[in-house]
């Protein structure tokens, strides 16, 4: 689905990224985790398509595209989908002309018509039950005076709404007290299928006790260092990112 | 990155202007120029009785000896007086029996503007003057609101069949003595609406005006005098547009509102005359006093504006809150482009007891234009207990244009309390990302995070219009953030 070859990014005059090679097939989870400052929200913002960092050096392939040669839109659209860490707040517009528009681009997209506003109103009262916000959007603008736990839910809410092929959950664990992560975990999880794949970019392990990967990467200083299985999370809890900082000075 | 922002950026404030055409009909103008004969061929032509020729000359008399008010933050270009033409009227009979006898031009024109003036064809519940530049051409619903006793007519039909209201009322709330333009309107105006709304009558249906300038070289003086008489109600709005035109045309207007005991005026302008082109050349010099009172006890005057055309606007609708308990309210979305300009805002005085106001006034900039909110509240010796609030919320796309906000309160009673909020922010990149990751296009994420921020202020207008106005804001700012 997603394959990352030999990526180097920069914002401004700092190169972050520094050769990232990774590949995810359907049907898997990958965790990207590493200390504050490797890359991973970099990361998160190339695939996405945010203007502020240039790509000088590599190639992403998604789903047999050039990924970096579409707009932003044009990547949601074609099912790439981002939990941000921080989502952002627009206020007066309603969650429910928010998702709207968003649903019908995406329809827009598939050749598809608009959604019929009943179609649409059921499908969002089932949704919400993904992560337990039942009733609690309508009526709100786009996260205005939602608490860190809501406006967290309220992305997988929208992950669930628009069903994406490619989901990149950053830091989605942040800010979140237990029961939260409970639900915003089981959420992800109902919605993971065979045909779809997620990258949970975190910096604690605490998320994967939850949302267990198949494979783990550790990204520092913008390259991947290390990729091992679901135990590497443990291992990383215990003993901290400095041995693999170690590890990684000596090569 | 920056390069790539301002051709997001121009891309958006590239909309086009939707209302930019001419419609050829043959027209009756007089000679260019302003004097006191043209003063008297005006009121000739409209055969006026004696008080209104009167009201114009001493207007007039007054008016050359005023000077263009310079306290606005506008840069106006010298306009000169004696290369308009003040009256223009699409030729036709005098007196029209039918909607067939409306010249099909202009049935087409008003058609192309999405007001068909076929009462069958038109909006449920809405009534309609169409004037087109000096005349109004039809008046839709007359007989039906007649049956209430309600007077909805041209302002020149009601000078010839209803002289006792009009001499009664007009320039009573807006003196021609007032300012410089509603001084120059009191001697030239040409037209506008009227409408009388009796004791205990709640008007069914939205009464509309639709303004046109058509005709080159002229201006639009309209006047438009709505009298709520005790415990009445009535909502009314206006639109406007014009022809794209690389000169720039006059337009100001004056617009009174009387609410006597217990009445309700609730006045939409949705104001969207041709703002001219990218560069800054065209556009109308909008120019409008318009003033409320709440001349009885318990009265309300409410206005809403949601102004995106011009050139240039300077526009201050107030209220003067005379009777006790009155209250006033002023709710607004001004929105800048390219080299628009707009200084505009609220006057609210308040004299009765326990009057109270409310200010809402949302200015949105991008481009290259300037956006100013200008306001006034003043509360008078025996105003007690009077109470405003006022919010003026400024949010800017891009980074050449420019938001301001001149506040001025004068308190004379200290058992008040107004309170004033104000707010600037930008479109944030954010905001727009955002958007876009959930496959929502930058054009679209503006014209949602636009009429997001609008909301509160499009709430107010009537439910056939919000929509309109909705697209209206989107269009205006078509092309403009990154």
């Amino acid at each position: 689905m997603l394959q990352i070859k030999n990526l180097h990014a920069k914002i401004g005059d700092k190169e972050i990224l520094k050769g990232i090679n990774l590949e995810v097939k359907a049907g898997e989870i990958h965790a990207i985790m590493g200390p504050n400052g490797s890359g991973k929200s970099t990361l998160a913002g190339v695939l996405t398509g945010r203007e502020f960092i240039e790509v000088t050096q590599g190639e992403i392939i998604y789903e047999g595209k050039n990924l970096l040669e579409l707009s932003p839109e044009e990547r949601a659209r074609e099912g790439v989908f981002l939990s941000f860490q921080y989502p952002v707040e627009i206020p007066g517009v309603s969650m429910v002309n928010f998702m709207k528009t968003a649903v019908n681009e995406m329809r827009k997209h598939k050749g598809l018509p608009a959604m019929p506003a009943g179609d649409f109103l059921k499908l969002m009262r089932e949704k919400q039950q993904f992560v337990e916000m039942e009733g609690k959007l309508t009526g709100r603008s786009v996260n205005e005076g939602f608490s860190g736990g809501e406006k967290k839910k309220n992305e997988i809410f929208q992950m669930a709404m628009l069903n994406p092929k490619l989901s990149i959950l950053d830091e989605t664990d942040s800010g979140l007290d237990i029961d939260a992560l409970r639900i915003v975990a089981t959420g992800v999880n109902k919605l993971k299928t065979a045909e779809n794949a997620t990258v949970v970019i975190t910096h604690y392990q605490r998320l994967l006790d939850y949302i267990v990967p198949d494979i783990i990467h550790v990204l520092y200083d913008g390259r991947i260092v290390k990729t091992a299985g679901k135990e590497l999370a443990l291992e990383l809890e215990e003993k901290g990112y400095d041995w693999i900082k170690k590890e990684s000075a000596e090569l | 990155m920056e390069n790539e922002q301002s051709n997001i950026l121009n891309e958006v404030t590239g909309g086009e202007y939707k209302y930019g055409f001419f419609s050829d009909v043959a027209t009756d103008f007089i000679p260019k120029g302003l004097s006191e004969e043209v003063v008297r061929i005006i009121s000739a032509k409209k055969e006026e009785p004696e008080f209104m020729l009167e009201f114009r000359l001493k207007a007039f008399r007054h008016w050359q000896t005023m000077k263009m008010p310079e306290w606005a933050h506008l840069i106006v270009p010298k306009i000169n007086y004696q290369d308009i033409i003040f009256y223009a009227a699409p030729r036709q009979q005098a007196k029209l029996n039918s909607l067939d006898e409306v010249d099909p031009e202009l049935k087409a024109t008003f058609d192309q503007l999405g007001i068909p003036l076929d009462e069958q064809k038109h909006l449920a519940g809405v009534a309609v003057d169409a004037v087109i530049d000096s005349v109004s051409i039809k008046t839709t619903f007359k007989e039906a609101l007649s049956e209430q006793g309600i007077i909805f007519c041209s302002m020149s039909e009601a000078v010839k069949e209803h002289p006792d209201l009009v001499k009664k009322y007009i320039g009573s709330v807006v003196p021609y003595t007032d300012n410089y333009f509603a001084t120059l309107n009191s001697a030239v105006f040409s037209d506008g609406s009227f409408c009388y709304i009796p004791k205990g009558v709640r008007c069914p249906m939205e009464l509309s005006t639709y303004f046109r300038i058509n005709a080159a070289n002229t201006g639009q003086f309209e006047r438009t005098l709505l009298i709520a008489d005790d415990n009445a109600y009535v909502s009314y709005l206006e639109g406007c547009t014009a022809p794209m035109r690389d000169e720039n045309q006059l337009h100001a207007a004056v617009v009174e509102l009387v609410a006597l005991e217990g009445a309700e005026i609730k006045y939409s302008t949705v104001q969207n005359w041709y703002p001219g082109d990218k560069n800054g050349k065209g556009g109308i010099f909008n120019f409008v006093t318009k003033r409320g009172i709440c001349k009885g006890n318990n009265s309300k005057i409410s206005w809403t504006q949601v102004e995106t055309g011009s050139a240039i606007t300077w526009k201050y609708p107030s209220c003067i809150l005379r009777g006790d308990n009155s209250y006033g309210e002023f709710y607004s979305v001004a929105v800048t482009n390219n080299h628009q300009q707009a200084d505009t805002g609220t006057k609210m005085i308040h004299i009765g007891k326990n009057t109270r106001s409310r200010i809402v006034s949302k200015g949105i900039s991008a481009g290259k234009s300037n956006n100013s909110y200008r306001g006034l509240v003043k509360v008078l010796k025996n105003a007690e207990n009077a109470r405003n609030h006022s919010q003026c919320d400024s949010l800017l796309l891009g980074s050449s244009c420019g938001a301001h906000t001149f506040p001025y309160l004068e308190v004379d009673n200290q058992s008040a309390i107004v309170e004033h909020e104000a707010t600037t922010s930008k479109i944030g990149e954010d905001q727009i990302f955002y958007c876009n990751q959930r496959g929502i296009s930058t054009e679209d994420a503006v014209g949602l995070i636009v009429n997001g921020y609008a909301r509160e202020v499009l709430n107010q207008l009537p439910m056939e219009f919000a929509v309109e106005a909705q697209k209206l804001l989107q269009i205006s700012l078509e092309g403009s953030v990154g």
